[in-house]
């Protein structure tokens, strides 16, 4: 469906592709930050620690992961720059 | 002697629309202090720069589209920038984030009207291509940024205040850093391409040619020299005015804008950056639960928004019927000479209420400029 006022086929990828990118990776990176910031087992956590490597074992494989892939993303959009159209 | 006029204008039209566009990309990251004012203008300079080489393959004529090309002469080229810098300099001064591309558009498609009458416009073109993305753009950034933000409060609840504002600055500088090169990628190229159409109407090049590697060469430095000048009324206005922003909400603006204006390019969807960057500040307003959001400033950018094509038109037009009634080269001397003139009255007139790197983080208190009694906090400031 399109006509030729609004181009609607690019809109909805503008769209959904956007909220993917644009909301989706800022999730992720806030994900990445807690689980970084997860304390070691046994541990008591309390909203005054303020470190943000908590030294949970898991966390810190769970937030490597969420930094991946943020930084892979970042690396698609710069190939889509430069590759152009 | 006209033809190096109009490359000279064009480049100081690219200058304006770095400076006056600095915002869009960092006036989140220095409201929330994730970069120091001066380090972060000189990032943004950078990597406009890079962004202006990094894609070379869109040079797209900002005109062919829009304008009739055959019809389009050096005077009316020159005519067009004359409006399109006049009104970036307005709106900066009152610290309204407009659109360059608009300013610039609206410029030349005035001073086409004037010189070859209203059929010379491909009015189709400019609807489809201009204005109707101009309105659906910042709605798009604003319900990405307002998700983002709602998703990145709620994700991080259980994260303390401290390492929560720590580690989106750090996510900051990246996302602005995205925001920096797309804007180099989209805007250096509206310039080249005018000045590649004003090579074409002078006949130095064929039609259809690339951009020369000087034209590439000299933008690029224009428009990051401008970016590294830092329009900070604009910065002001985008980082304090509209929304009180914490760092979680400028990650989650700059992720938005980086995705929406690269995303739209892509798609060869032609927006505006500044009107995708002030619609996800205002969607981070929202996204937040007790954000304040200053809707009577936004409503403000949204006037001028609207005035911008129709407005830049008009003193296009008006600079095409000066340039032409006197005509010749002596027309297009006047008209430079008159808009010399204008700049630096407003530039001069800005000095008494000057906004700098100094005091564009102060307390917002209803206008551009904070009020001179204020002490300015240095500490604060550079922080």
């Amino acid at each position: 469906m399109n006509n030729s006022w609004v181009d609607l086929h690019a809109l909805w990828k503008i769209v959904v592709v956007g909220m993917i990118c644009g909301a989706g990776l800022p999730a992720l990176f806030a994900i990445g930050l807690r689980a970084l910031s997860l304390p070691r087992s046994g541990q008591p956590a309390g909203p005054t620690d303020d470190r943000i490597i908590g030294g949970n074992p898991v966390g810190l494989a769970a937030a490597t992961v969420c930094f991946a892939v943020v930084l892979a993303a970042i690396g698609w959009g710069i190939y889509i720059i430069v590759a152009g159209t | 002697m006209v033809l190096v006029i109009v490359v000279v204008t064009a480049l100081a039209f690219d200058f304006t629309n770095g400076f006056h566009d600095t915002g869009n990309a960092m006036a989140t990251s220095i409201a929330t202090g994730a970069l120091g004012p001066r380090v972060a203008v000189a990032l943004s300079g950078v990597l406009n720069l890079v962004g202006a080489f990094l894609s070379l393959s869109v040079a797209a004529t900002i005109a062919s589209g829009l304008v009739d090309t055959n019809l389009v002469t050096l005077t009316v080229v020159f005519a067009g920038l004359a409006g399109g810098i006049t009104w970036n300099l307005l709106t900066w001064f009152f610290g309204i984030p407009s659109s360059s591309s608009h300013a610039l558009i609206g410029g030349v498609v005035g001073s086409t009207i004037a010189a070859s009458g209203g059929h010379a416009i491909k009015w189709h073109g400019l609807f489809a291509k201009v204005i109707i993305p101009a309105g659906m753009s910042p709605i798009i950034a604003m319900v990405v940024a307002a998700t983002g933000t709602w998703l990145v409060y709620r994700l991080s609840r259980g994260v303390s205040e401290q390492v929560r504002s720590h580690g989106f600055r750090i996510g900051q500088i990246g996302s602005a850093s995205m925001v920096s090169l797309a804007h180099g990628t989209n805007d250096a190229q509206k310039t080249m391409g005018i000045i590649t159409l004003a090579l074409i109407a002078n006949g130095t090049i064929g039609a259809g040619a690339q951009a020369p590697f000087w034209v590439i060469l000299s933008c690029a430095l224009a428009i990051s020299l401008g970016t590294y000048m830092g329009g900070w009324r604009v910065i002001r206005t985008l980082g304090k005015g509209l929304v009180e922003i914490e760092s979680p909400q400028g990650m989650a603006a700059e992720s938005s804008s980086a995705a929406v204006i690269l995303l739209s390019s892509h798609f060869g969807y032609s927006l505006s950056t500044t009107h995708v960057a002030t619609g996800s500040i205002l969607g981070t307003g929202i996204g937040k639960k007790g954000a304040e959001v200053r809707w009577s400033v936004a409503g403000r950018m949204a006037t001028a928004w609207l005035v911008t094509l129709p407005a830049a038109g008009i003193v296009g037009a008006g600079a095409y019927g000066l340039a032409h009634g006197i005509g010749g080269t002596g027309g297009v001397l006047v008209v430079l000479a008159i808009l010399i003139g204008v700049a630096v009255a407003i530039y001069l007139r800005s000095r008494s209420t000057a906004v700098s790197h100094d005091n564009v983080n102060a307390e917002w208190t209803g206008g551009v400029a904070p009020p001179p009694a204020t002490p300015v906090e240095p500490a604060a400031a550079a922080a």
